[in-house]
C-alpha cells in the first residue's frame, strides 16, 4: 500500500478498529423475547445469541470495566481495585524475581561464555530445565518455602505464596539472560581480547573493561526477553495463588462469571508488557557499545 | 644458508631479537601441518625488519609467535636478553585492523596500555604521555572521540600511537595499512616512520606491500612460501636515513631492489624451493 500522510497514526487505528469490528460480530448480543406462557400472561426473556453467546460486545466490556479504568487507583477490597493499582502489585513482584534472576543469570551466562568446562557440565541440565512451564514451577516453588514466612523492612510480609511466585518468576526469565550472556561473551571478537593479552590486563580488568562492554548489547537482549518472559509468568503465578493482582484478577472475573472484566486484564497486561518491552528497548540502546 | 644481497649486514652489532628454530605445527586430522618451520632471524637493537611474502605463508604466525599471541610449536625467541613466553606489554603491536574498544574514546584506548606500564606514574603524567603520543599522530583534536567517530585512518593512527605510548623495547606491526586506501596508507607510513625516527624502537613489520617495505625498513626478510615456510632471502636496504619517499624512489637502487622482491614473490608463489636470486649489482646500472 502507498504511504500517504500520518499514516503512522492511521493506520493502527484502522487495524483497532478492525479487531474491535471483528469481535463486534463475534460477541453475543442480548435479545428479549416476549411470549405468552400457557396461563396466558406475558413472559419476557432476555436471551444472548450470537457466534460466541457468552463473549461480551466491546460496549459492554467498555460499560463493565470503566470503573476499574476511571478511577484505577481504587481499593474496594482485595481483589475489587483499580487497574492500576492491580498493575502496581504485580509489577513490585515482577521486578523482585526478576532482579533475583538477572543477578543469577548474568554471571552463570559468563561463566558458561567462559569455560567451556563449565558449559559441558551444565548445559544439559539448562536445556532440560528451559522449557518447563511457570505452571510447573510453581507448585515446587510452594513447596519449597512452605514453611517460610519473614519480613523484610520496607517490604511488607513474605509468605510462602509471594516467595514461590518471585521464585517462579526468576526461574523462568532467568534463560534468555544466561544465554544471552553467553553467547555473546562467546561472541567477544578476538582482537579485543588479543589487545587484553597484549597490555596483560588483570583478570578484573580484562572482565570489566573488555569483556563486560563488548557483552553489553547481547545481555541487554536477555534482560528485555527476560522481562517479556517475567510478565508473562506473573499471571500464571498470581492465578495459582489467588495474590491481588492482575492475573489473580483476572482468575478471579473467570470464576466469578464476569467475563468483561477478562478482557479488560488482556488488554492490560498486554500494554504494560508492550510498555516495559519497549523501555527496555530503551535502556538497550542506551548501552549499545559495539 | 641465506644469501645476502646488496650490503652485508655489519657482524659487529648486538642481536636484540633472536628468533632460533621457531616451529610451527597445527595438529590437524588430516595428520599435523608445519605452518613455520625452523625460522631463525636475528635482529639488531633500533633495526626496522620487514617480513614479507604471499598472503598465507606464515608470515603473521611468525609475527604473533614474537607478541606471545600463539604459541611456537618448538623454537625460542629471546628479546633483550630475555626469554618470550608469552603476550606482553613490552611488545607494542599495530594490528592490521585497529582493534580499538570501541566503548572507549581515542585517550582511553591508548591510557588503558599506559596505565599497565607506567602504574607508578601520576594519573596526570600517564594522561600527558597518552595524549603526547596522540598528538604525535596527528589527533590532538579527536582525543575525546570515539572509533565509531573517527575515518579508518584515525582509527590505526590511535593504533600507532597505543603502541608507541607504552615505550615497548619492540614494535610489532602486523600489516598495519593493510585495509586503508594509498593516499591514507603513504600518509600513515610518513606518520610511523617519524615517531620512529624519534624512539629508534626495533621494529618487526609484517607487509605484503614491497614499495611499504623498501620505504621503512633496514632490511627485509623474505619467506618462502606455506606450508613450511622459513626465511628464503634477506635484503638490505642501503637507503640512508631520515628517508622521504621522493628521494628514497629516486635512489638508484630503488627499483634494482624492487625487481629483486617482486622477483623473489613470484617465484616462490609456484616453487617450493628456493631459488637464488640474481645479485642487483647486475641490475643496478639498467635501472639507473
Amino acid at each position: 500500500m502507498k504511504s500517504f500522510k500520518f499514516d503512522y497514526i492511521i493506520l493502527p487505528f484502522v487495524g483497532i478498529a478492525l479487531c474491535i469490528a471483528i469481535w463486534a460480530i463475534i460477541a453475543g448480543k442480548p435479545i428479549t423475547k416476549v411470549s405468552i406462557d400457557d396461563f396466558g400472561d406475558k413472559v419476557t426473556k432476555t436471551v444472548r445469541v450470537g457466534l460466541s453467546e457468552d463473549l461480551p460486545s466491546p460496549t459492554e466490556a467498555w460499560a463493565a470495566s470503566k470503573l476499574y479504568v476511571t478511577q484505577p487507583l481504587a481499593k474496594r477490597g482485595e481483589l475489587d481495585q483499580g487497574m492500576l493499582r492491580f498493575t502496581w502489585l504485580s509489577l513490585k513482584l515482577v521486578v523482585q524475581g526478576y532482579a533475583i534472576a538477572l543477578l543469577i543469570g548474568t554471571p552463570i551466562g559468563f561463566m558458561l561464555g567462559l569455560s567451556p568446562a563449565f558449559a559441558k557440565m551444565f548445559d544439559p541440565i539448562i536445556q532440560i530445565l528451559r522449557p518447563v512451564s511457570p505452571l510447573a514451577w510453581l507448585p515446587l516453588g510452594m513447596v519449597l518455602f512452605l514453611s517460610a514466612k519473614f519480613t523484610v523492612p520496607g517490604m511488607g510480609e513474605y509468605t510462602a505464596s509471594d516467595l514461590a511466585a518471585i521464585f517462579t518468576i526468576a526461574v523462568c526469565s532467568m534463560w534468555p539472560t544466561v544465554l544471552n550472556t553467553a553467547v555473546g561473551v562467546r561472541a567477544v571478537p578476538q582482537d579485543f581480547l588479543n589487545v587484553a593479552k597484549v597490555l596483560k590486563l588483570s583478570r578484573s580488568k580484562t572482565l570489566f573493561k573488555v569483556l563486560l562492554p563488548a557483552t553489553l548489547p547481547y545481555m541487554f537482549t536477555g534482560f528485555r526477553l527476560s522481562l517479556g518472559i517475567a510478565w508473562l509468568v506473573i499471571v500464571a503465578a498470581e492465578m495459582l495463588t489467588g495474590r491481588p493482582g492482575v492475573g489473580g484478577f483476572l482468575w478471579q472475573q473467570y470464576n466469578a462469571l464476569s467475563y468483561s472484566h477478562i478482557i479488560l486484564c488482556i488488554l492490560t497486561i498486554g500494554v504494560v508488557g508492550y510498555v516495559l518491552d519497549r523501555l527496555m528497548s530503551v535502556v538497550e540502546r542506551r548501552f549499545k557499545t559495539i | 644458508m641465506n644469501e645476502i644481497i646488496a650490503m652485508p649486514p655489519p657482524r659487529t652489532r648486538r642481536n636484540y631479537l633472536e628468533l632460533s628454530q621457531l616451529n610451527k605445527t597445527y595438529h590437524t586430522p588430516k595428520g599435523p601441518a608445519v605452518i613455520v618451520n625452523d625460522f631463525n632471524l636475528d635482529i639488531a637493537e633500533g633495526e626496522f625488519v620487514t617480513l614479507i611474502g604471499h598472503s598465507g605463508c606464515g608470515k603473521s604466525t611468525v609475527l604473533s609467535m614474537v607478541a606471545g599471541l600463539s604459541d611456537a610449536t618448538s623454537g625460542g625467541m629471546v628479546l633483550a636478553g630475555k626469554e618470550v613466553t608469552g603476550p606482553g606489554p613490552d611488545r607494542g603491536i599495530v594490528f592490521q585492523s585497529p582493534s580499538l574498544l570501541p566503548w572507549l574514546t581515542a585517550r582511553e584506548n591508548v591510557m588503558l596500555g599506559v596505565e599497565q606500564v607506567f602504574y607508578t606514574a601520576t594519573k596526570g603524567e600517564r594522561l600527558q604521555i597518552a595524549e603526547y603520543y596522540l598528538s604525535v599522530v596527528g589527533l590532538a583534536d579527536s582525543m575525546d572521540k570515539r572509533p565509531a567517530e573517527l575515518s579508518q585512518g584515525m582509527r590505526q593512527r590511535v593504533g600507532i600511537a597505543r603502541a608507541f605510548a607504552l615505550s615497548p623495547k619492540m614494535l610489532l606491526l602486523d600489516e598495519p595499512f593493510g585495509m586503508l586506501d594509498s593516499l591514507t596508507r603513504y600518509e600513515l607510513q610518513g606518520v610511523l616512520l617519524d615517531l620512529w625516527r624519534r624512539q629508534r624502537i626495533t621494529a618487526l613489520m609484517v607487509t605484503h606491500d614491497v614499495d611499504e617495505a623498501l620505504y621503512l625498513s633496514d632490511r627485509i626478510v623474505c619467506m618462502t612460501d606455506g606450508p613450511e615456510a622459513e626465511v628464503g632471502d634477506i635484503v638490505e636496504v642501503p637507503f640512508a636515513r631520515p628517508r622521504d619517499r621522493v628521494s628514497v624512489m629516486e635512489h638508484p637502487e630503488y627499483y634494482a631492489l624492487r625487481e629483486c622482491l617482486i622477483e623473489f614473490l613470484e617465484i616462490h608463489a609456484h616453487h617450493k624451493k628456493r631459488i637464488a636470486l640474481p645479485k642487483p649489482a647486475s641490475t643496478t646500472s639498467a635501472a639507473a
